[in-house]
Parts: C-alpha cells; structure tokens; sequence
C-alpha cells in the first residue's frame, strides 16, 4: 500500500474531529516561535517546548497531536517551497509534502538524533520530493548542480560597473539606490514580502533551495551542506547568487514605487 | 597614471569583483588579509557600502516570510495529516 493509499484510509473521519483538532491548536500555539498566524493560530498557554527536540521526539513518539501540529505548522510552508524546486507542478510537491509528513509519522521510532529533527525532516522531503522529480522525467534547464554553477552569473549587472579600458573599470557607474528613503514599515509589508516570494520562486532549483533554508529558515551552513549534499564553497556561491537576484528584484520594486 | 595600477595591485578591490564576494565576507570565509581589504575598500565606496548594506537587508527581509506567503498545506490537509498521526497512534495502542 503506497504512502497516499495509507493517507486515504487512516484519513477518513467524521466531520466534529476539526472541532477537537481546535482545541488542541489552542493549547499549543502561543510562545512557539514562528507559530502560523492564520485563522488557527491565536489564544493560550504553551504545554511543552517543543522547540527542544528531546521534548518535541518524545511527544510525536508518544502520540502527543499538539507536538505534531507544532512540526506540522513550523515548517509546512519550508517543505512545501523545498518541494517545488524538485518537481514540475504544485501538485506534485504537496504530495512529496504529504509523503514526507507520512514518513514523519510512522518513522519516528527510527530517528536516532544523530541530526537534528529538522534536519532529518528535511531530509526526507528531498529524498521524496527527488525520486518524484526523477519519475516526473523532469527536463528543466539548471536541474544539475554542475550545470548551475557551470553558467556564469554575475552578482550584478556588468553594465552596472565602469566598462574595460577606462582608468576607473569595475567601479560602480550606476551603484544601488538606497532604499532607506523608502516610508517606515514599507520594507515589511506584505507587497514586499510577495516580491521577495516571486524572487525566490524564479531562482533555478539549486539556489532556490539554499536560500530557502538558509535565509528563509534559519538553517546553518554546515545543516545546508549536509541536507543538500553540498560542498560550503559551492553552498556559499548558490547562496550568493540567490541573495543577489532577490536583492536585485527588491531594488526594481523600490525603484518603481518611488515617486 | 601609475597611482591607481599600483593601488591595485597592492590589492585594493574593483567594486565589481567585491560584489562577489559579499556572502563570503558575510560567511566569514574570507582569508583575513583579504578581508581588510575588503573592509579597506567599504570605507571609501558609499556603492559597495551600500550594496553590503542591502545584501543584509534582504537576508533580513527573506527570513522575514512566513507560511502564509506560500500556499502550503490547507486547512483541510493539515486535519488530515492529525487525524492520521492519531490514528497511527491509536492503532498502536
């Protein structure tokens, strides 16, 4: 029986258990870091710290549901854009994303704590998510990490910089706006936040993934080598393409928005 | 002029090379002669001073996302997924 068949079958369940589900959201939701603030986010008092793996392994083994609704809603949003740099269509990473929770749920046993659970979390996600891209047939330019670094991609737009040949060459002729003009607050709304998500969704699949985890969530250098199989030098330079192309896309919105 | 090929060639920085290298300065993974360089050129570029600036700010910026700005996981998945996790767990007794 596949993973989805399991889903299906363990899934079905009358309606009123949404009502339970709520009341255990309640108990969990206020203090964990990063909590959703959608609508089944809010109110009360935190049970367990779940942010310490020895707490958060004890509970998903235990059968405690707050402990899994707190992985579930720390890191469904990572796994979900994790999932989309590996396969063609939307579809297909919400079901790398289900597999992935599936594995979480029926292999807790066998996590040893030799990584960290978001880590083993992760990778799972890309072991799913990459057999899928992989029976996908998936044929997009920049799949290969030898073929992402082999283009070369400048930080910054070379006509940016004082051309060959002039005693100034390589100095800015056309240097960053500033963007701290920009009205307080302006940085953080939710328009900024959508370009920096379109950014990121347009990276090859390489970048995309590094600056996810690194930039988006948290995850050390040595965590992103190890989860993606990366060299830190190879690591460093998807890191900074990336940064540089979403530094790039903000600076086209300010620049377009100011008066 | 000799000035400025002499300068460069005690090592100061062309802008357009320490764009590069931003995230290996952020990263600490400069070596550290190349490093005062680096932070030599910083004190008298506003350009790359700025852009280090901005590369910050937009590291900032991205840790700043959160799960509503990416479509994951409905509502309705999410129950699924706990009834499951109960489930699994009722069955194991």
């Amino acid at each position: 029986m596949g993973t989805a068949d399991l889903l299906l079958t363990l899934a079905h369940r009358p309606p009123a258990l949404g009502v339970q589900c709520a009341g255990i959201l309640r108990r969990y939701t206020r203090g964990a870091p990063r909590c959703p603030t959608g609508e089944n986010a809010a109110v009360p008092e935190v049970v367990a710290d779940y942010a310490d793996d020895t707490v958060l392994v004890a509970g998903l083994r235990a059968g405690d549901e707050a402990a899994f609704a707190w992985l579930l809603d720390r890191y469904r949003a990572s796994l979900t854009r994790l999932a989309r740099s590996y396969v063609a269509t939307g579809a297909a990473a919400d079901d790398a994303v289900q597999e992935t929770w599936i594995a979480v749920i029926t292999g807790i046993d066998r996590f040893e704590g030799r990584s960290s659970v978001k880590t083993w979390l992760h990778r799972i996600l890309i072991n799913v998510a990459r057999s899928k891209g992989v029976k996908e047939h998936r044929s997009v330019p920049f799949t290969s990490l030898a073929g992402e670094l082999e283009v070369d991609e400048p930080a910054v737009d070379p006509a940016r910089f004082v051309g060959p040949g002039a005693r100034r060459a390589g100095a800015w002729a056309s240097p960053p706006v500033p963007w701290d003009t920009e009205p307080e607050g302006r940085l953080l709304n939710a328009e900024t936040r959508a370009v920096v998500e379109a950014a990121i969704a347009t990276l090859p699949p390489n970048q995309g993934r590094v600056l996810t985890l690194r930039d988006v969530e948290g995850f050390s250098p040595t965590e992103v080598c190890n989860a993606l199989d990366l060299s830190e030098t190879n690591q460093r330079v998807l890191l900074h393409r990336a940064r540089a192309k979403v530094r790039q896309a903000l600076e086209d919105h300010f620049e377009d928005a100011t008066p | 002029m000799i000035l400025p090929k002499l300068f460069r060639r005690t090592g100061d920085y062309r802008c357009q090379d320490l764009v590069e290298v931003v995230t290996d300065y952020l990263e600490g993974a400069l070596p550290a002669p190349t490093q005062a360089r680096f932070e030599r050129h910083l004190r008298r570029c506003d350009g790359c001073d700025r852009y280090l600036a901005q590369i910050r700010r937009t590291i900032e910026l991205t840790g700043r996302l959160t799960v509503d700005d990416v479509e994951a996981l409905g509502a309705e998945a999410r129950d699924r997924l706990l009834d499951t996790f109960r489930d699994f767990h009722t069955a194991r007794g």
